[in-house]
């Protein structure tokens, strides 16, 4: 059986920054202990096999573009889909706690 | 309903050519077929006739200027709204991006801009792309045109249910694990999921970037082989993209010959779980190729039974990384939750508000997976799977040279279905991941009706990396020998919707 607790989907659910309902943590307990019994099978097919992973289905390296500067998106643009900016900038709220 | 939207791409761009129709009148009959019956079909997120008929009409002048344009010039497209426009607002199907009119175009629009191809709209999808039904779209589900009451497959639901509606000739989905293929068989249509890399992921809204691929949507195999000669192509802006070109899938689709080739028929991807009026479609199509002289063989993909496995962590993993730019700084929604809050508190309940349930799901899954605990077990695992399925590929096509299996298991199911029970939703896709996770391409093409409900099916077709052509010149043989047996085409077996005025 899967390690999933409520416990640990509140702390996973911190990490990925998403606020969680108490029942929204009831629920995903229990579908992800489903989810995590069923994909922990990978390793069934890696019994007794030393197989290196695949990252990328096909490899590239060394991708380098031409060195020519390309116009990209003014300030404005890069702006402009923000919930909150002024003075060219971002705005947010504090980004550090009081204490 | 128009006689002219019922015709296949391909007819249509001669009749342009021609100057017997123009882009505007094309534009506007899919226009007006989208205001009698999108009501309930529910395709397009978003539509702007004004913008659509504006680029028809330029198209039209420069016609009638006598310039030398594109061979599809004129001919309208539908976009899955997971791709960038800056003229119309980008969603991917999520509440966190309502409104987001982006800063700049995908590749593939820009293409599909310069070839001068009208936008007809923005199609719907499962939220973020993640799932295989369209009901995770936060904007709600899109309908299958053949049944109202069922799924027109996800996460592409709106690309395939507007083609199949005859709302769009053609348009363009993305596939991370059958999103193009399996609505494709679901709603009767034809879909391909190039090789990873042959089209540009520029512009893109990512779900799993090792994964993703942009790819055609429409009722006829040519259609689809000239929207992918429109779409493909190298691009300095995608890292991934496949330096090299692939050929003319036109061209391919156009031979109609499959004698002398090898089709192996993959043994895992039949029988038990796939419903019987799937099968004997199936097996019907196995003796067809046959009959016009292609070898069949079996060929044996044992490590297949793990795909959806090493799928569901390998997506989560890469979904929950993409997915934190969503952070209610750069674009999209903010959430202040009461009082003071700190940037952290909130980015999470903005989070909380815009995220729907199986992106929430995922993103907490694949933080799992990556989590320093549990990597090897499972995310490092499901690389090494990867390679797996690779080589099981590998040794497939050294004795065929195109495979085939039924796309899905199933015919369209009815909406609320599969809902609550995410497992059994992952499943639809069984036999559409493998290519994925290789990185080949695939395409599914309509092949007839289950006997149990009168529902379409898919044959899917894959091939080895960068063999794309391999899929149209299959695809456009088998799809002519059903055609000839049926006297029409698939799509016209379609009942016709109620049309609203």
């Amino acid at each position: 059986m899967s390690e999933i607790t409520p416990d640990l989907v509140r702390h996973l659910a911190g990490l990925s920054r998403i606020l969680v309902t108490d029942a929204e943590v009831e629920q995903f307990t229990e579908q992800l202990s489903l989810i995590v019994d069923s994909v922990a099978k990978v390793n069934e097919a890696l019994a007794g096999l030393d197989v290196p992973a695949t990252s990328h289905p096909i490899p590239m390296a060394n991708v380098f573009r031409e060195d020519i500067v390309e116009p990209s998106l003014s300030q404005a643009e890069a702006l402009s889909g923000a919930p909150d900016s002024g003075e060219g900038r971002f705005r947010v709220a504090a980004i550090l706690d009081e204490e | 309903m128009s006689e002219l939207i019922r015709k296949n791409a391909s007819e249509l761009i001669q009749l342009l050519q021609k100057g017997e129709v123009s882009s505007v009148e094309l534009t506007k009959a899919h226009l007006e077929r989208s205001t009698a019956v999108d009501a309930d079909v529910h395709s397009y997120l978003y539509q702007n006739p004004e913008t659509a008929l504006a680029s028809a009409a330029e198209i039209d002048k420069r016609r009638a200027a006598g310039e030398k344009l594109h061979e599809l010039a004129g001919l309208p497209i539908a976009v899955k709204d997971n791709l960038t426009t800056t003229d119309a607002p980008t969603t991917s199907g999520s509440k966190i991006l309502e409104g987001w009119i982006p800063p700049y175009d995908s590749t593939v629009v820009k293409k599909i801009r310069a070839a001068g191809l009208p936008i007809l709209g923005k199609t719907n999808l499962d939220e973020f792309a993640m799932g295989s039904s369209t009901e995770f779209s936060a904007y709600g589900p899109s309908r299958n045109p053949w049944d109202l009451t069922r799924i027109p497959g996800g996460s592409g639901g709106g690309s395939s249910s507007v083609v199949a509606s005859f709302q769009a000739p053609v348009a363009i989905g993305s596939d991370t694990g059958g999103s193009i293929r399996f609505p494709a068989s679901v709603t009767g249509t034809v879909g391909n999921k190039p090789t990873y890399g042959a089209v540009s992921r520029y512009g893109l809204i990512a779900l799993a970037s090792s994964l993703d691929q942009v790819g055609p949507v429409s009722r006829n195999v040519l259609d689809s082989a000239l929207i992918q000669d429109l779409i493909a192509g190298h691009d300095p802006h995608d890292s991934t993209s496949l330096p090299e070109s692939l050929g003319s899938m036109s061209d391919a689709a156009r031979k109609l010959d499959v004698k002398g080739m090898r089709i192996g028929v993959i043994k895992e991807l039949m029988g038990e779980g796939f419903q019987p009026g799937v099968m004997n479609r199936f097996k019907e199509s196995i003796n067809l190729l046959q009959q016009a002289g292609a070898e069949i063989v079996e060929v044996s993909c044992p490590n297949f039974e793990y795909a959806i496995a090493a799928y569901y962590l390998i997506l989560p993993a890469e979904a929950s990384s993409n997915l934190a730019k969503f952070d209610s700084v750069r674009f999209g929604l903010r959430v202040a939750p009461e009082g003071n809050p700190t940037i952290e508190r909130v980015m999470a309940a903005t989070r909380e508000a815009g995220f729907g349930p199986e992106v929430k799901r995922r993103i907490i899954l694949g933080t799992y997976a990556l989590s320093s605990g549990s990597y090897e077990h499972f995310y490092g695992a499901a690389l090494k799977v990867r390679t797996l399925i690779q080589r099981d590929f590998a040794a497939a096509f050294e004795k065929a040279d195109v495979l085939i299996s039924p796309t899905a298991p199933t015919t369209a199911f009815k909406i609320g279905e599969k809902l609550e029970d995410p497992l059994a939703m992952y499943l639809n896709d069984i036999a559409t991941i493998p290519a994925n996770l290789a990185g080949i391409p695939g395409m599914s093409i309509p092949i007839g009706l289950a006997d149990e409900d009168n529902l379409p099916v898919g044959l899917q077709l894959l091939a080895p990396a960068r063999e794309d052509a391999r899929l149209y010149q299959v695809g456009a043989a088998l799809e002519k020998m059903h055609e000839d047996i049926w006297g029409k085409r698939m799509i016209d077996f379609a009942p016709e919707l109620e049309v609203r005025s």
